[in-house]
């Protein structure tokens, strides 16, 4: 039996605005277990990001708050642990990057000093034992001449380079949990590939698990064991990366599937890429039923009367829709 | 900082100071009849003086001449003779000076002390009660005029409470602690006025740039680390909040040193800035003009040294 | 216009599209969105309530209080508040409330035509250097910078004390100090704007709809008249707002040194000057002079602050 890490139930993060209560994560449930890799998609403004973000409870508050639900790390609530109690599962258990590398630094220190600052706390090393930690860890995510490169500044640094320094960082206590926000997004193709590799590496090296928050397919489908697919502030879909691409059941995936641009497709056929029809619905004061339903072509009367729960279609399948 | 960083920034002084005292000639010269002539009717200034004068600044010269002369000479240290004190107008603010500068640097002293931790505190709990209290204290101290504060103090603290005096005594007849006490006693309400402005203003700053950093990324990646909140803000909050203060605090000197005239003039505090005035009101145009060029200086010089710590904190400037 | 095109939504989640089935977002043209968001900072409503006041009274209050504001009455001189002199008499036993209703004008005056001024040189300079780029944009910005690191009130006093007999001789003694004061307090504040004005030019330049306009072949002054300038408009209307404050406090200044307007005429700077021999018997005489300036400045300020919530479309609560 694997053991579970993450186990969060009926998560509410809701924020308060002049217009009234943003609903940003209304009732999310999903599983990281040890050493696996899962990948969260859903588009922009779909809670991905604010998932990711309360589970270490960076969230302002306010205008944040929690409405409801449970975040269990390894069996503990921490919804509600006080700061000092999370600042020793914050970088020591569970590690978190940034989408934007080029402002996820600080750039008045230099990258060994806010790597060093990490390993000093948890650690309990002096000064001079944290920055070789600090120079160890440059050349771990193969950063070339780690030794001097420890003195420079963030701005001396590439976006790729600076995604590895946010790596070496948020991995020097060696967490049990990676969560990754858009790791990729914001580089270039090429690098992206590379970033990713990296994170692969680091993984099978230090045992941890991954949460990979991304709004690209394609990245999922390579990197992760199983998917959570989010919409709109909730779960519609959960299952085994196979399962989901070979048998998406939820519309809403299998319009994110379809929009997946196929190079070879596109090529021979002239295929046009499919996009699903519609936008988001507002987070303020959702409607009842399916968050989907006005954008979904099966959409019946019982869709926009209730919300459909989350049912178990298959082994480890998981689908909110009543088809 | 590289410190060819540092040499380059300090030859930028130059074209500053030439741009100020071609900008102050100018309006020297463009002033209607000639600022001598009426000294040279005063009988209190010798006709061989006035007569040296009109030679030295040869007033039939075009007018770059007379600049190209008037530059020199106050490069040379050589500012002239004031008729009125009857004293070299070099020795007469170098008496003068000190006084200015530690009145300045004494409310500057004060006005950081208080408004940075102020400041910080509001920034990080925007919309609380403090910060609105904070907020509307720091609006009334910069819109209350110099000029009127210092006379509310008067009325308060001399008047009504006879606990400080209202008047700034040079020749304190006493010695050892007492006179430093009398000195501290008679500095308390011109330091106050000018403290209360600056650090008004300094809230302000300090609150929106804090405002501005707290919402960065950095700063959430800070908070990722475990290092706890108040390592947060101090470490990776105010220090970048700072950078931006520094400029504004500086472009702010100009303000200040207007606000030192109005503060000396009340309290008649011996400094330049009350010196200008009765050079002023005497017609007493080598001292005006040499005044008005050493605020010019010291404006320029505050730059300098906002410069040089803008770039002590911010390490992406000294690479460029 | 995009000055106040984006509502402030809360946080992370841009949940600003609607959807039939979502609630209808109420929809306001650009300035009623200003009012609205303007409203909510108290006080800066307050302070447009005061600062109205101020302004009527000044305006109207010959019209009611026809006390003149020299006649002189040593038997009444130095009173405190009465019904007579509801504020009180200065050491002339002329009526203070007269006085610092003329006052009020002349600093009110000199507030927006320093305003004026400044704002017309700045916009002026920062259109010019955010149009022209390169060698002229470096030279104003050189000179903005050298004009920034001027000593303001050493210099404003330098120019008055080497001009003021000149001017009053060509246009009489109110006429000449007020140009005077006006064109030197408005000529030693455009920095500001001028480089709110540049700094606009040069993120709007090319923004898509500037683009788009010059695609389609709009002139130059089209461009900047039509779709640069009201985007700078926000900011602008801001610091004009600040500057009248500052001219304010600037003329105040230098009546309160005596080297502004001439002693017989009632300034609020030059009543406070006056009133600081007597401020031991006669208190009331100063406070009612400088309170005018300061709630004056005051209300401007906060104003000032409003309009910058109002007109700042980044700005999140």
């Amino acid at each position: 039996m694997v053991e579970t890490l993450l186990e969060i139930h009926g998560l509410k993060t809701w924020f308060k605005t002049d217009d009234g209560m943003v609903r940003a994560v209304d009732g999310v449930d999903l599983r990281i277990d040890h050493g696996e890799t899962l990948g969260v998609v859903g588009e922009s403004g779909c809670g991905k990001t604010v998932t990711a973000r309360s589970v270490l409870k960076l969230i302002d508050m306010p205008p944040g708050r929690f409405e409801g639900g449970r975040i269990l790390w390894r069996g503990r609530d921490l919804i509600p642990l006080d700061d000092q109690e999370m600042n020793k599962i914050r970088a020591r258990e569970i590690a978190i990057i940034f989408q934007e590398p080029m402002t996820s630094l600080n750039p008045v220190y230099t990258v060994g000093d806010q790597i060093a600052e990490v390993i000093a706390l948890h650690q309990k090393l002096g000064r001079k034992q944290a920055m070789e930690g600090a120079a160890e860890m440059l050349r771990l995510v193969n950063i070339p001449n780690p030794q001097h490169r420890v003195h420079d500044y963030p701005h001396q640094f590439s976006g790729g380079m600076r995604q590895r320094v946010m790596i070496a960082m948020a991995l020097s206590c060696q967490p049990k949990l990676l969560i990754a926000d858009e790791p990729t997004t914001a580089l270039d193709v090429t690098i992206q590939a590379q970033i990713l590799e990296l994170m692969h590496e680091m993984k099978d090296r230090f045992g941890m698990a991954i949460m990979l928050i991304t709004h690209a397919m394609g990245v999922v489908a390579e990197t992760c064991q199983r998917v959570t697919v989010m919409y709109a502030g909730k779960v519609v879909e959960e299952a085994p990366v196979g399962e989901l691409f070979g048998q998406p059941r939820h519309p809403y995936t299998q319009g994110l599937i379809r929009s997946i641009p196929r190079v070879d497709r596109a090529a021979e056929k002239k295929q046009r890429l499919e996009a699903i029809s519609g936008t988001v619905p507002s987070l303020l004061d959702p409607p009842p039923g399916c968050r989907f339903a006005a954008r979904c072509r099966y959409a019946s009367d019982i869709c926009v009367r209730e919300m459909p729960p989350l049912k178990e279609v298959a082994p480890g399948h998981f689908v909110r829709c009543v088809l | 900082m590289s410190r060819q960083w540092i040499l380059r920034r300090i030859l930028l002084v130059i074209p500053a100071m030439l741009g100020i005292s071609v900008l102050l000639y100018t309006v020297l010269a463009l002033a209607p009849g000639d600022p001598f002539s009426e000294l040279a009717q005063n009988p209190a200034v010798p006709p061989e003086v006035a007569a040296a004068l009109r030679a030295k600044f040869g007033l039939d010269d075009p007018v770059w001449v007379r600049y190209g002369h008037w530059f020199t000479s106050m490069m040379r240290g050589d500012w002239g003779f004031s008729f009125v004190s009857r004293m070299d107008v070099d020795t007469l603010i170098l008496q003068r000076l000190p006084t200015t500068l530690i009145v300045i640097g004494a409310a500057q002293l004060m006005a950081i002390l208080v408004a940075l931790p102020v400041g910080v505190l509001a920034g990080i709990r925007p919309y609380s009660v403090f910060d609105q209290i904070a907020n509307t204290l720091a609006f009334i101290g910069f819109s209350l005029p110099t000029f009127f504060t210092g006379l509310l103090l008067i009325l308060v603290f001399s008047i009504q409470l006879d606990w400080l005096p209202f008047v700034y005594r040079a020749d304190i007849n006493a010695t050892g602690w007492k006179f430093y006490w009398e000195h501290i006693r008679q500095s308390i309400m011109p330091v106050m006025v000018l403290g209360l402005f600056q650090g008004a203003s300094l809230v302000r700053y300090v609150r929106s740039s804090v405002l501005d950093v707290v919402k960065l990324d950095y700063v959430i990646t800070a908070r990722s680390k475990g290092i706890g909140e108040r390592k947060v803000v101090t470490k990776h909050v105010v220090r970048n909040a700072l950078i931006p203060v520094v400029t504004l605090v500086m472009l702010q000197m100009p303000v200040v040193f207007g606000g030192a005239i109005v503060t000396e003039q009340i309290f008649r505090v011996p400094g330049i800035g009350s010196l200008l005035i009765s050079a002023m009101l005497a017609n007493d145009t080598p001292v005006v003009m040499a005044v008005t060029f050493v605020f010019s200086c010291l404006v320029v010089l505050c730059n300098l040294i906002a410069d040089v710590l803008y770039a002590w904190l911010d390490p992406r400037i000294s690479y460029r | 216009m995009t000055v106040t095109q984006s509502a402030p939504t809360g946080v992370p989640a841009p949940a600003a599209a609607a959807t039939a089935t979502t609630r209808k977002k109420q929809h306001f043209s650009p300035w009623q969105e200003v009012w609205r968001r303007f409203r909510r900072h108290r006080l800066a409503l307050a302070s447009s309530i005061v600062l109205g006041l101020i302004i009527v009274t000044v305006v109207f209050g010959p019209l009611v209080w026809t006390v003149p504001i020299n006649e002189i009455d040593f038997a009444a001189k130095l009173q405190g508040p009465s019904w007579a002199h509801p504020l009180g008499t200065d050491d002339l036993g002329q009526d203070v409330l007269a006085r610092m209703i003329y006052g009020g004008r002349i600093s009110l005056a000199v507030g927006l035509a320093a305003m004026v001024v400044a704002i017309f040189v700045g916009v002026l300079v920062g259109a010019i250097a955010g149009m022209a780029s390169g060698k002229v944009d470096a030279a104003l910005m050189w000179l903005s910078d050298l004009f920034l690191s001027l000593p303001t009130l050493p210099l404003l006093l330098l120019i008055i004390y080497l001009f003021r007999d000149s001017l009053k001789a060509v246009f009489g003694v109110e006429g000449g100090i007020f140009i005077m004061i006006v064109v030197v307090i408005g000529g030693l504040r455009w920095m500001p704007a001028a480089r709110l004005v540049r700094a606009q030019f040069l993120s709007l330049r090319e923004k898509e709809f500037v683009e788009a306009a010059r695609a389609l072949g709009a002139s130059r002054t089209r461009q900047v008249v039509q779709h640069i300038l009201p985007n700078a408009l926000g900011p602008v209307i801001v610091a004009a707002t600040i500057d009248v404050a500052a001219a304010i406090i600037q003329e105040s200044t230098l009546s309160f040194l005596g080297l502004g307007f001439p002693p017989d005429i009632p300034t609020w700077g030059r009543l406070l000057a006056d009133a600081k021999d007597y401020l031991d018997i006669a208190p009331h005489w100063a406070l009612a002079s400088g309170a005018a300036i300061f709630l004056t400045v005051l209300s401007i300020n906060f104003i000032g602050d409003g309009l910058r919530d109002a007109l700042d479309p980044r700005r999140v609560i």
